[in-house]
């Protein structure tokens, strides 16, 4: 399991999932967790290896691409995921997600995102050094 | 928000004057109190869409709007492709060609209640519903492409629907223009096992029983009469328009660029429609809208199935179905001169009047049935168009009450368990496989539907019809 790191931010009709990390790759991992929240809070296992990876032109962009490349994952795989490794070199983007299926009656999924958006999108680091990235989902 | 940064112009009229990089005004329709509980971030947005090229007349913006992605949601914008008028990804949004459906079932509340409870589980049963549903059908790249220029007409032609429906669809049922080779494989593959299946959020099925008729007259042309039960569903185009907005936001907030255009919001993310990225995302998004008809034909086969389980003579016709999140090509008249326009509806629902003649021959007399769902514990309503529409907002309406609270802080004020306990006293049966679901989807999360609908008849954008209470609501 990844340390915990992350955090939910109100939007009028959806939410803002926002990770924290000593990286942008740190923060990326945690803002996925914030994702399978969005969707249950029941432990999810990590059992089944996924692999994805993205290209933007930008950290935000990517933040984006990445987010969406587990909703795309979880949406035709039917699954859920509780473990993040990503690597940043560059523009490219490679992760790995770890999880199951989803299990309607013990994961009892509140929605179903639709995609990850640019509304209150930034990846940013802090004075102190720590990363951040967020962004509202569409659900 | 403060009611100050506008210039009323009448109860329900509400605009900001252009200035800075606006091209028109912003015009909000609500009365003082829907404006006052508005995120100031409706007004931002609004603003914001008056600055894009070729927009036309003005940004409106409906009583049930709410802080939205680039546009808001209840957003109503008009673009002329011969000023440079663009088309935007964002001004449609990711469920392309969201939309209600109402069949009328010839059943009165009475022939239902006593058998509510197994028909809210058979219908939960039959009708997939929530992240983790499957749906009963596969589709194969060939039927794939024929869905997505078929629409409804394909989901009929497949035995999943009924050819007299068609008309009582926007379009008729089959959008012209699609273009299935402009839709992405990874659209498709998100889509290849989602038709049938109703989604989750704010999707619903209800079945409804009417309460209050407001127009004798339209109530008889729409054959709605007290206590009549009707179902409304409430869905989309699932995966693969969500796919289609995901992939072209990102390729216009990069065409936006190329094309000089600049963006004071991202998510506003835009290309000029006589351009090859406007076209192309036209096409894919135009197929989406035929995928969205055919799931709600396909979902309304379903019902019907079920229905005819339980109810041996019961017949459901189609009152209508119509879509509010669309970019559609319309003709309208501006300064007495009719113009070819894309009108971009975000959460805004067509809402043409008398007179129309794409509307079926039983309607056109009296106007579109205007479809707004309320939440799950509270009421929706059947209103009509009406012709003063036309100049108020390219014939545009309300979508739904519009929420008043974050999912965020509905889930801490509400225990979903308690509020379906709730309803269940008060003869409402929900069916959802997710309590926190229910919880973030509470009523009290939504505003006053009757206060939306009240404002937007004062208006002029559209007249209440029929008030519906639920009896059953299926949530994903």
């Amino acid at each position: 399991m990844n340390r915990v790191a992350w955090e939910h931010f109100p939007h009028a009709a959806d939410v803002g999932v926002r990770g924290f990390g000593a990286t942008p790759a740190e923060a990326f991992e945690q803002a996925a967790l914030a994702l399978t929240a969005v969707v249950t809070h029941t432990e999810v296992k990590a059992v089944i290896p996924v692999e994805v990876s993205c290209e933007a032109p930008d950290l935000e962009l990517l933040f984006v691409d990445w987010l969406n490349a587990i909703i795309y994952e979880m949406a035709i795989r039917k699954m859920l995921f509780a473990r993040f490794a990503v690597t940043i070199e560059g523009t490219r983007l490679n992760g790995l997600l770890w999880g199951e299926c989803v299990d309607v009656t013990r994961h009892a999924p509140a929605c179903e995102p639709k995609g990850a958006t640019y509304t209150a999108l930034k990846v940013e680091q802090n004075a102190e050094g720590q990363w951040s990235a967020g962004c509202v989902v569409d659900v | 928000m403060d009611t100050n940064r506008f210039t009323r112009v009448d109860d329900t009229t509400w605009r900001v004057e252009p200035h800075g990089a606006m091209r028109v005004p912003a015009i909000i329709y609500a009365d003082e109190q829907l404006i006052g509980d508005m995120d100031d971030k409706v007004h931002e947005q609004a603003t914001n869409v008056a600055t894009l090229p070729g927009i036309v007349q003005a940004s409106y913006v409906m009583p049930d709007a709410h802080w939205g992605y680039g546009f808001p949601i209840g957003g109503v914008a008009a673009f002329d492709p011969d000023k440079g008028g663009i088309v935007s990804a964002g001004g449609v949004g990711f469920d392309i060609s969201c939309g209600v459906r109402t069949m009328l079932t010839g059943l009165k509340a009475s022939d239902v209640v006593p058998l509510q409870r197994s028909l809210a589980d058979s219908l939960y049963r039959q009708i997939p519903a929530g992240l983790g549903s499957r749906g009963a059908i596969t589709l194969d790249p060939i039927d794939m492409d024929a869905m997505l220029v078929g629409g409804a007409a394909w989901a009929v032609e497949q035995g999943w629907g009924e050819a007299r429906d068609l008309e009582r669809i926007e379009e008729n049922g089959k959008m012209t223009g699609a273009r299935p080779d402009y839709v992405s494989e990874r659209a498709k593959e998100r889509q290849r096992r989602e038709m049938g299946t109703l989604g989750s959020g704010n999707h619903y099925l209800e079945v409804q029983a009417i309460t209050e008729i407001f127009d004798a007259k339209v109530a008889e042309a729409f054959e709605l009469s007290i206590d009549d039960v009707v179902v409304t569903i409430h869905c989309g185009s699932r995966g693969l328009g969500h796919q289609i907005g995901t992939e072209f936001l990102k390729e216009m907030a990069v065409a936006a660029k190329v094309s000089g255009i600049d963006l004071v919001d991202r998510e506003l993310a835009c290309a000029p429609i006589n351009s090859e990225v406007g076209q192309r995302y036209l096409g894919a998004m135009r197929a989406a809208i035929n995928c969205a008809l055919a799931n709600r034909e396909i979902l309304g086969h379903y019902t019907r199935r079920v229905f005819a389980h339980f109810f041996r003579k019961c017949d459901l016709a189609l009152l209508f179905d119509v879509s509010h999140n669309t970019c559609k090509v319309e003709q309208h008249a501006i300064d007495g001169r009719q113009r070819e326009l894309f009108v971009h509806r975000k959460g805004a629902t067509r809402a043409f009047g008398p007179g129309q003649l794409s509307l079926p021959d039983a309607l056109r007399c009296v106007g579109q049935p205007v479809l707004i769902g309320g939440s799950m514990g509270t009421c929706s309503y059947i209103l009509v168009g009406e012709a003063t529409a036309e100049n108020k907002a390219f014939a545009s309406a309300c979508h739904g009450a519009g929420r008043a609270l974050s999912r965020h802080a509905a889930f801490k004020q509400w225990s979903g368990r308690k509020v379906v306990d709730e309803l269940a006293e008060r003869g409402i049966l929900i069916k959802s496989p997710s309590m926190r679901g229910v919880a973030e989807e509470a009523p009290g999360a939504y505003k006053d539907v009757s206060a939306v609908v009240a404002a937007a008849e004062k208006a002029g954008l559209a007249r209440r019809v029929a008030r519906l209470r639920p009896l059953i609501c299926i949530k994903g």
